[in-house]
């Protein structure tokens, strides 16, 4: 096994998980653009996802693909719910408390999980096979595609939406100006109730594609919150291709720094590089000047 | 008239008071970590305590003592530990303390315990607990190194030279490590590899690649799910053939479950007997009390009793020897520190002034996933 085979696996797994932070972290970037807060509860929604597809498919025993796409309008629900109960009520909140409201929630979502579905961790059947595919002397999981796929759809489905409908396009203009956007008839306080549902879904269907790999418990999404939330400051809090290649990039030097450096160090490489971003660039690394993108 | 009533009805409270000081009631604390990170092992300690203390209760207690049990969910938490030993030995005047659930939390307790002379019998497994011996804690799981050994046994005899180690950068896993890495280099193996991930990581792929690189010829994991599951699964994805070992920490069929049979196909790791109890030859001495540790467990909580519900029922088990000759903490400990051939759920203990665990090799079976199954191997 020699060191190019072994560079492939390394940027071939870093990849995938980097494809994972991309997914929550655009859903992060979603939330902030339309209401200028950071969602600390987002890690929470990959977990619902994950979770719920998890009841859904062992409990109740539906088939697959009907437990994912109620696991989805579960998480979605509960991402809609919690705007409504937690952060319309509050006028005038500045966005530190919202933000804390929002780590209280996330705290909330966690206990009801526990308590609703015990503290076990599950796992999900792959969606096709456990056959590993080579790809150039490193191997991915037929699941990886998967996760490549729905990130890949994800986005261009986001991209579309915020580029070409009316929803999205007044969601964007929340973004430049909520005083403006008002004005000119955009009813702010529902682009903020899209924004939750649209993230929430986002963040359930992460959870639900890394289910079958990673498994799940009611407590993966405070990691992957954080992981997902390191992906958007990298960047800059776009919706867009930022985010995407924030994950990407975390992902990959992360791999490579656990294989090439230390294991140990792993966790440590994803904060340092948070840190430098915010002191360096804390517009992102790929935004220049003062252009706002949703 | 009224002062001799009075006196009379005064005395009779004396006389009462006497009686039920005669028959006192033996007053055990536990501390688990019953919700939080750890309440895999709090939450079955906690249920077998309870369901142990119901059941003495029932048949007139512990040699005629009523037991009563105060037990506080420390979630896992360091500073809530300390704070409740404190509490129980201050408020419910415990005599006997059973736990904490985890190793960090158990060391900082046991400067308490020794301060206020409390008997502490710990449900946590690092060898710190009981090296060097401290006069009045003892503890239940057998050490780390015992499973340890019990692995490079295995290893030794099926020619395994260069070992590669991939351990959870938790306790459990750092002190496992530890113990590996002296074992190995004291018996002879080389270690090629020495990697670690995060309990919370979900991919491995990379460590493993490394591995894959060195020139190990069998890998050893050392930590408690999800993540040897997921080691399981990444193994597979790389077409790594190596034999996998895996420590006592996921020694049952929940880890099966997650890995899937298909990656776990092949493992071997030290278990403890309570997990493959009807694997066991006839002549077990721990058949029978493991079997019906196990069906009670069921019939009370509706799932399988884990291995670490057992460290509750060792630590009831030698409480209850102990408290044979009186229930005082003073004399609890000795009693306890007596013990002699006392058949557990994780073992057969023989405790004595130099060992305060009490548990040897035998604690430990080697066994095989075959199909889906534990087997036993040698």
């Amino acid at each position: 096994m020699n060191l190019g085979q072994q560079l492939a696996q390394y940027i071939l797994s870093g990849l995938s998980t980097g494809a994972i932070y991309a997914l929550i972290g655009v859903g992060f970037a979603i939330i902030h653009n339309a209401t200028g807060i950071i969602n600390f509860a987002q890690g929470e929604f990959v977990m619902l996802g994950g979770m719920a597809t998890f009841f859904f498919f062992s409990a109740l025993k539906v088939p697959l693909v009907l437990a994912v796409a109620l696991a989805t309008g579960v998480s979605t629900m509960a991402g809609i719910v919690f705007e409504r109960l937690a952060i319309r009520p509050l006028k005038n909140a500045t966005p530190i408390n919202l933000v804390i409201i929002t780590i209280g929630g996330s705290i909330l979502i966690r206990g009801i999980a526990m308590l609703l579905w015990g503290k076990d961790t599950h796992s999900l059947p792959t969606f096709s096979g456990d056959e590993p595919i080579m790809l150039g002397g490193a191997t991915v999981m037929p699941q990886h595609l998967w996760i490549f796929a729905v990130t890949l759809v994800v986005i261009v489905c986001s991209k579309l939406f915020f580029s070409h409908t009316i929803s999205g396009k007044a969601m964007r203009a929340c973004s430049y100006n909520r005083r403006a956007a008002g004005l000119v008839g955009i009813d702010v306080r529902r682009m903020v109730l899209f924004s939750f549902a649209i993230s929430s879904a986002m963040g359930s269907m992460a959870g639900i594609i890394i289910a079958p790999l990673t498994m799940t418990s009611y407590d993966v999404g405070v990691m992957l919150g954080l992981k997902g939330f390191c992906a958007a400051i990298i960047g800059g809090m776009s919706s867009g291709l930022g985010t995407v290649f924030g994950g990407l990039i975390l992902g990959v030097l992360e791999a490579l720094g656990a294989g090439l450096f230390s294991s140990g160090y792993k966790d440590a490489i994803a904060f340092i590089i948070l840190l430098l971003i915010l002191f360096i660039r804390p517009q992102g690394l790929f935004r220049r000047g003062e252009s706002e993108r949703v | 008239m009224s002062r001799i009533a009075a006196a009379v009805v005064g005395i009779g409270l004396f006389f009462v008071a006497g009686l039920a000081h005669a028959a006192e009631s033996i007053r055990i604390g536990a501390l688990f970590a019953v919700t939080g990170p750890a309440s895999f092992l709090g939450e079955p300690e906690k249920n077998t305590m309870e369901m142990l203390v119901k059941d003495a209760n029932a048949r007139g207690g512990i040699n005629g003592h009523r037991v009563e049990l105060v037990v506080y969910d420390t979630q896992g938490d360091v500073t809530k530990a300390v704070q409740l030993a404190n509490k129980l030995i201050k408020n419910d005047r415990v005599s006997v303390i059973v736990g904490p659930s985890t190793t960090g939390e158990t060391m900082a307790v046991i400067p308490v315990a020794e301060k206020e002379k409390i008997p502490l019998v710990s449900c946590a497994a690092g060898i710190k607990i009981t090296e060097p011996v401290k006069k009045w804690v003892f503890k239940t799981p057998a050490n780390d190194h015992v499973a340890g050994e019990k692995i490079l046994l295995h290893a030794a005899r099926h020619r395994v030279k260069h070992i590669a180690l991939i351990t959870v950068s938790d306790g459990f896993g750092a002190s496992g490590r530890e113990q590996l890495k002296g074992l190995a280099a004291r018996k002879g193996f080389t270690i090629v590899a020495d990697e670690v991930y995060g309990p919370k990581d979900t991919d491995m792929t990379a460590q493993l690649t490394k591995i894959r690189g060195s020139r190990a010829d069998a890998v050893i994991c050392w930590g408690t799910n999800p993540g040897p599951a997921i080691i399981a699964r990444n193994m597979k994805q790389l077409g790594m053939k190596i034999p996998l070992y895996m420590s006592h920490g996921v020694a049952s069929k929940k880890f099966i479950q997650l890995a899937g049979a298909d990656a776990a196909e092949g493992i071997m790791l030290p278990a403890g007997k309570l997990a493959i109890f009807d694997k066991l030859p006839k002549n077990d001495p721990q058949l029978r009390l493991l079997r019906d540790y196990d069906q009670s467990y069921r019939k009370a909580f509706g799932v399988e009793a884990s291995t670490f519900g057992g460290y509750a029922y060792d630590a009831f088990l030698l409480i209850s020897s102990g408290a044979r000759k009186g229930t005082t903490p003073q004399q609890i400990r000795d009693g306890i520190e007596q013990a002699k051939k006392m058949v557990s759920v994780s073992g057969i203990f023989t405790m004595s002034p130099r060992d305060h665990n009490g548990l040897d090799l035998s604690a430990f079976e080697m066994v095989k996933i075959v199909r889906g199954d534990w087997e036993l191997t040698r």
